[in-house]
């Protein structure tokens, strides 16, 4: 399918850049990432308290919504219908971008397309400049987190502050997110404490509880919302039909970014559209449920273009001094719809479930996927997106267990991506020393494994193996890449009387029977 | 109805008494049960280690090894998963289905859905833990299908594991490529185990079965580890008169 049907700026033009931004900043000027997910994993698996605190939340929140998830007698048909709209808005995102573009231009808004991070970020610094302003405030998104526009705002000039919650504590703390819903899920709250009163708060005047903390921020905000020019916003949803955008928040911050400054910027991905507000509905029952285990978000805005003109006291001619601008981003995501099975990522409407559930995130954290998305939708998603052979890594990020497909709102196959990124990767695995020794014995057991002799022989030979190399092994594998990290807490199995073969040939099957 | 086992690779090699459990127990129920030795891998390992082409051959020769069966029964639930939700991605939906895939069955399933067993005369008394495999809970679906089947033994003592459906962390090649974590996995998941008290610990994937013993033994903890065909075969060892309601509609 084609997106770029004739429009000059369009989104599909030209070939996407290498996308660097994705991953994490140290490894943004660099083509590999430095760090592997084995080692950077490996580091943070041993911290404890971050694994304290994330198994604290996300077994807390997979219960909650465990309940309201069993209230909805139709879920499985609401997931249905959720993966049919948004397979059906991407098969024809050409129609419904252009769609959207029109009614965004005839309710006052302005519709930038960026092809990728880089372009997106110059198109929002002219806006904020345009207006003037020294600063913006932000609705939490993952997107600008995606295209690494905070950074990007500070070595301009111009001051970006976080609103949400979670948010502004890791922006306070300098820390990367390590979630998708709640950023700092890393941090507990005597930790979130200690770093408010390492900033804005005076130290010693702070309890460590969550409505404390919560009313601090709030003091620490107010005055950014009525002194800010600027808002900078994400998007949950794109509705086609309205030209409106559809933020889903907890806190109500959101909504005083987009009400109370004169110029909203909303940045969205292209891949946020559906087609109509009945659409909407369908996806405002799974996500709350699915990702906080609400059974309503607290505050759902939906904003359309630039609020109608009013006439002042004084004038003549209706003045409208707001603006609103929408810069809808590629970056990466047309390259994912031309692969028709890794394009389901592309429905991913951020709930967060999956990573709730993911046993590998809960043991190692956000930090570990080095990437913007972390977790089961960050193994599938950055892969894609960066399309650095070596982000493939990710995807091997997983013992493939399937609880994230089960959980997952639009139904996406995770596992079946995952497999999917592993052979894209395995063809990359020529270029390292360990990957050629992968690549050459899974060539020759899968030579094996196609010849009935060949195999009948190996299989004989492995409880050899087991017999005679088992006890030296058990002793001396911890030494012995790739297996140390096996034998350094397991034992070999004993060695078996005979194969399953041999026995059935030579009718001793009962031999081999437990006592 | 002609039947064939399907063991693994796993059981074929390092667990081989599973597999003779499982085709005594059959052949106990009246049934003649065949293992076709042209078998040797479902591709799995290959399909999900990123091997696709070769995992893609493996697949074919699978499917053709079972033709003349009715039933193709695993005792490896994330072997029946391979091939029953992966090969039809992995060869196309038409061909996986006239390859057979739909004749792939897990035993628990067979014995239940196919048999009809709704009675089980044995004796099996110690007190056991089942452990639910990823793939028997979320690839083939099995819900609590063995442990039914484990529950109308007498004597038996099943006691629920605490988070008995979060991964072993074993995913094959993940244990090895991401050994740390997947060792933590392991003890946590064996620390719920020990918790339990039970002195057998069960489940219907003995590649699980691999990586919880080889912790266990490495821990020298006095736990038997054993796959929940072994207990069935066991426990009916020595019925005298009738086995179960199901007795051999060859
Ligand atoms: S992949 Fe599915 S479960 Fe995960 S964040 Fe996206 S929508 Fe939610």
């Amino acid at each position: 399918m084609s997106t770029d049907s004739g429009r000059p700026e369009g989104p599909n033009e030209g070939i996407p850049r290498a996308n660097t931004w994705l991953l994490r900043t140290e490894h943004r000027d660099q083509q590999r990432s430095p760090v592997s997910f084995k080692s950077r994993s490996t580091r943070e698996i041993r911290n404890l308290q971050m694994r304290k605190n994330i198994s604290h939340a996300t077994s807390t929140i997979r219960e909650k919504r465990k309940k309201v998830v069993s209230e909805v007698e139709n879920w499985e048909e609401l997931r249905t219908r959720a993966a049919q709209i948004k397979q059906h808005t991407l098969s024809n995102l050409d129609f419904y971008l252009e769609e959207y573009e029109r009614n965004v231009t005839e309710a006052g808004g302005q519709v930038h397309w960026a092809r990728d991070a880089t372009e997106a970020r110059q198109i929002a610094l002219e806006l904020v400049r345009e207006s003037g302003a020294q600063s913006v405030i932000k609705v939490k998104s993952m997107v600008t987190e995606e295209i690494g526009l905070n950074d990007f705002l500070v070595e301009n000039g111009i001051e970006p502050t976080e609103t949400d919650l979670a948010e502004l504590i890791c922006q306070l703390a300098g820390d990367e997110s390590s979630h998708i819903l709640v950023p700092a899920i890393h941090r507990n709250r005597v930790e979130i404490r200690d770093i408010f009163e390492a900033t804005f708060a005076k130290k010693g005047t702070l309890e460590a509880e969550p409505s404390k903390i919560a009313e601090a921020a709030r003091q620490h905000l107010r005055e950014k919302f009525l002194e800010s020019k600027v808002a900078i916003t994400g998007g949950n949803f794109l509705v086609a039909e309205t030209g409106s955008v559809a933020i889903v928040e907890s806190e109500g911050n959101g909504r005083m970014c987009l009400t109370l400054p004169n110029n909203v910027i909303s940045i969205v991905g292209i891949e946020k559209l559906i087609p109509t507000m009945e659409d909407l509905e369908v996806f405002l029952t799974l996500l709350p449920r699915s990702s906080t285990g609400e059974r309503m978000n607290p505050y759902t805005t939906i904003w359309t273009g630039r609020p109608p003109a009013q006439l002042e006291l004084g004038k003549e001619t209706p003045f409208n001094e707001k603006s609103y601008h929408i810069i809808l981003l590629d970056n990466g995501r047309t390259r994912v719809l031309s692969d028709e099975i890794g394009k389901q990522a592309l429905s991913c409407i951020r709930c967060s479930a999956c990573l709730n559930v993911c046993p590998v995130y809960e043991r190692v954290g956000g930090h570990s996927y080095e990437s913007v998305y972390p977790g089961p939708i960050g193994a599938i998603l950055t892969p894609q997106l960066v399309g650095d052979p070596l982000a493939g890594e990710l995807a091997f990020a997983s013992t493939l267990c399937g609880a994230c497909y089960e959980v997952c709102p639009v139904k996406i196959n995770i596992p079946e991506i995952l497999i999917h990124l592993r052979s894209i990767h395995s063809d990359h695995k020529r270029d390292t020393v360990l990957g050629n020794i992968e690549r050459g014995s899974f060539g020759v057991v899968g030579i094996v494994m196609g010849n009935t002799n060949l195999f009948n022989i190996a299989t004989a030979s492995v409880s050899r193996i087991l017999k005679y190399g088992g006890p030296v092994l058990n002793r001396v594998g911890k030494y012995l890449p790739p297996i140390n990290g096996w034998i350094e807490s397991r034992t070999l199995p004993d060695a078996p009387k005979e194969t399953l073969r041999d026995a059935y040939r030579k009718g001793t099957l009962d031999a081999l029977l437990k006592k | 109805m002609k039947v064939a086992i399907f063991p693994s690779c796993i059981v074929d090699t390092v667990f081989p008494e599973a597999g003779a459990a499982a085709i005594r127990l059959l052949e106990r129920l009246g049934l003649d049960i065949d293992f076709p030795l042209e078998q040797t891998c479902c591709g799995q390992m290959h399909l999900n280690t990123g091997y696709e082409t070769r995992a893609k051959k493996l697949a074919a020769r699978h499917l053709t090894n079972f033709t003349p069966y009715d039933w193709v029964v695993g005792i490896s639930t994330s072997c029946t998963t391979a091939v029953r939700e992966f090969y039809p991605q992995l060869l196309g939906p038409t061909r996986a289905a006239v390859g057979g895939t739909g004749k792939f069955i897990e035993l628990s399933e067979f014995l239940l859905d196919v048999l009809g067993v709704t009675e089980l005369q044995g004796t099996f008394a110690k007190k056991v833990t089942f452990h639910t495999s990823c793939h028997s809970l979320r690839g083939i679906h099995l819900g609590d299908r063995p442990q039914r089947l484990l529950g109308m033994l007498s004597g038996i003592q099943l006691v629920p594991l605490p988070k008995s459906d979060s991964c072993c962390g074993f995913g094959g090649t993940f244990s090895i490529k991401n050994s740390a974590i997947s060792t933590v996995m392991m003890e946590e998941k064996l620390a719920n185990v020990y918790w339990t008290g039970a002195e057998v610990l069960t489940a219907a994937d003995s590649s699980c079965l691999m990586n919880l013993s080889g912790g266990i033994q490495a821990a020298k903890k006095p736990l038997t580890v054993m796959h929940y065909a072994e207990i069935l075969e066991i426990a009916t060892r020595q019925t005298q008169g009738k086995l179960s309601n199901f007795s051999g509609a060859k």
